[in-house]
């Protein structure tokens, strides 16, 4: 009872209420506009909230987060181009309802799965996250280490990029995490003489750089491209034979994407995929899939909101991004010093159940937003990129220089832009970089501490059944791409 | 992929080896990590007493040697499942390349916030904006909005330059 009253607080404060409300607009702002989305976005509003006190800046980054998430559907379905990766698989049918005249429908079903699947997925965080904090107390220095093994291990089976390609996107990332001085015996590692690299790589400039500026590359070369948009005339509440046709799957497709949420790394995208694949199997009419079934739009739409709530789960559990947007929100938490884990719902559950009860508020927000501005969020597609995307520079670059106030920042920001723009040229998957990044420093000093336990005997690690059991995760990680491509 | 020109298989003797996007990906790559590799062997080394558990040259050193046997894999795959073709990058592409590099060079040796403006207008008129309005707009307007806000609200001090001085003065 406590706990629903904590989670009730955003509520009844003005400040926070008003920070769900703006997060939540911008969030469907960044989910229409192809090539921004919630990770970007996040990365961007970072350095503005640093004005905030912690609980408004990471209200403000999961309001973003589940909007930004519904708000691809609305550009999937009208344009044919998913606002964000996530709603890929919305496109294959929500653009052919909408041009058999169905927009409408296709959008207000989109609207209220994602809905349905958002305020699932933030039960299953009220329940899950302190059951898996709980357990978390019996972890020492192996058990995390094994764990960030096995989140670096599920970078595999994300869903763009081949898994081998994905392992090496994280291994830089990792290796992008020591560079500095060494946090055991503080010797210089990759610093090359340059003094400001001593303190490492902040998360900032190579977030804002592998999303922003990579996707500002990547613009410049797709101006060619047209976009051809369906006309709306309004939203439409699903009716009773949609909704006794869709129940089913938006209960299963919410389950999946928690599930799906829950595993670390992966996210709305791997979410959203295998919901209307499993929405594709158990339909009654599975030839309609692809040319305009309301199933589809449903299956898709749930999951990938369920994936929200499910991939806020082991980020603040236990520290492990669920996705790429959780990381950035975990680097704002650690930007504001607070650290994720089984401490954090013991000594600071108001702050956790704010954060849970502004999910369930940005997700009836983002309900509302939808169903009645729906067709003036299409129009901001109507922005031309050339001049978007200026504008977006100027903001990456002030707020990348915002943190540090240091030259440096930008100079990374840019390399790690271009790096960004051939890796997803050459299909590398960025966001594992930025989840290599953030688990390095675990990684190695788990690995570090638990072989000085160990008195440098790797073969303990076996012997502790939760680390083992970790490592047989990892391995099962690792065997299920190649296995589901035989 | 956007830039994916068809999804059509590419014959193996088409192009001679080193033209093949998986080889040149590849060597970069291991060329990259080797010479990274090497630069583990200048760290220094912590003397035995104080030494815990690995030596810090040890966790990066694994680790590029796991970015080179996993890069030997996609190239090894890339035999049985060749990469796709990619479209030649647009001028655009390149245009914007060196927007950024212009950007570098006026913000090291002119002006921060100067280095905003031209690289906003400049990548707007060379991606198709030509009316006078909205290139003021992006390049002066907005940059200009973004400065205060960010001095003003968030107390940010932009480094020193020829405009930023005039400000600050």
């Amino acid at each position: 009872m406590e706990n629903l009253y904590l989670m009730m607080a955003p509520l009844f404060s003005t400040k926070l209420l008003i920070v769900l409300f703006f997060g939540t607009l911008f969030g469907l702002i960044l989910g229409v506009l192809p090539g921004l989305g919630p990770t970007t976005g996040g990365a961007l509003i970072l350095p503005f909230t640093m004005t905030l006190d912690p609980l408004s800046a990471i209200i403000l980054l999961t309001s973003i987060y589940c909007a930004g998430t519904y708000g691809g559907a609305i550009t999937a379905i009208l344009i044919n181009t998913p606002g964000t990766p996530a709603a890929a698989a919305t496109c294959l049918d929500g653009y052919p309802l909408a041009q058999k005249g169905e927009a409408g429908r296709a959008l207000g079903m989109a609207t209220v799965s994602s809905t349905i699947g958002g305020i699932f997925s933030v039960i299953v965080l009220v329940f899950f996250a302190p059951l898996l904090a709980q357990l978390a107390y019996e972890f020492g220095q192996p058990e995390y280490f094994a764990l960030a093994i096995f989140g670096l291990t599920m970078l595999a089976s994300i869903g763009d990029g081949s898994p081998v390609k994905n392992l090496i996107a994280g291994s830089f990332g990792i290796l992008i995490s020591t560079i500095g001085k060494d946090f055991m015996t503080s010797i210089d590692r990759f610093t090359f003489g340059i003094n400001e690299l001593t303190e490492g790589i902040g998360f900032i400039p190579v977030v804002v750089g592998l999303f922003a500026i990579s996707e500002l590359l990547t613009q410049s070369t797709l101006l060619d491209q047209i976009y051809k948009r369906v006309a709306l005339k309004a939203v439409k509440l699903p009716t009773m034979k949609d909704y006794k046709l869709t129940w089913k799957t938006i209960l299963r497709s919410s389950g999946i994407g928690s599930f799906i949420g829950v595993l670390p790394a992966e996210g709305g995208t791997v979410a959203s995929l295998i919901g209307y694949s499993e929405a594709k199997r158990w339909s009654k009419n599975p030839d309609e899939f692809g040319k305009g079934s309301i199933e589809g739009i449903a299956g898709a739409e749930a999951a990938n909101n369920a994936a929200t709530g499910g991939a806020m789960v082991p980020t603040l559990a236990l520290g492990i991004p669920g996705s790429a947007t959780t990381a950035v929100i975990l680097t704002g938490l650690i930007i504001y010093g607070v650290r994720p884990g089984p401490d954090l719902f013991r000594e600071q559950p108001e702050f956790l159940y704010g954060i849970f009860g502004a999910m369930l508020i940005a997700n009836i927000l983002f309900f509302i937003f939808g169903f009645f501005g729906a067709k003036l969020f299409a129009r901001i597609t109507l922005i031309p990129n050339k001049l978007l995307w200026p504008m977006i520079f100027a903001l990456s670059v002030c707020g990348t220089y915002s943190l540090n106030q240091s030259l440096i920042d930008i100079w990374i920001m840019l390399f790690f832009g271009v790096v960004g723009f051939f890796m997803r040229r050459y299909g590398f998957s960025v966001v594992p970089v930025i989840i290599g990044l953030i688990l390095g420093e675990l990684v190695e000093g788990t690995l570090r501490q638990s072989l000085v336990i160990f008195d440098g005997n790797w073969l303990m690690f076996f012997t502790r059944p939760i680390a083992l059991s970790f490592f047989i995760l990892s391995f099962i990680a690792l065997a299920f791409p190649l296995l589901k491509r035989k | 992929m956007k830039n994916v020109l068809n999804k059509k298989r590419v014959d193996k003797n088409s192009l001679p080896f080193f033209f093949k996007p998986s080889f040149k990906v590849s060597f970069i790559i291991i060329t990259i990590s080797i010479i990274l590799l090497f630069t583990t062997f200048t760290f220094d080394a912590v003397p035995p007493i104080l030494n815990r558990g690995i030596q810090p040259a040890t966790f990066p050193k694994g680790l590029l040697v796991l970015i080179i046997f996993l890069t030997l894999i996609i190239y090894v795959l890339s035999f049985y499942n060749p990469w796709k073709i990619y479209k030649k990058l647009p001028h655009t592409f390149y245009i914007t390349l060196c927007n950024l590099i212009l950007f570098v060079v006026i913000a090291k040796t002119l002006d921060f916030f100067l280095a905003i403006s031209v690289l906003s207008l400049f990548v707007a008129y060379f991606w198709g904006e030509k009316r006078i309005f909205y290139l003021f707009l992006v390049g002066i307007v907005f940059p200009i909005i973004v400065f205060v806000f960010f001095e003003t609200i968030l107390g940010l001090r932009f480094p020193p330059g020829i405009i930023t001085n005039i400000y600050y003065n």
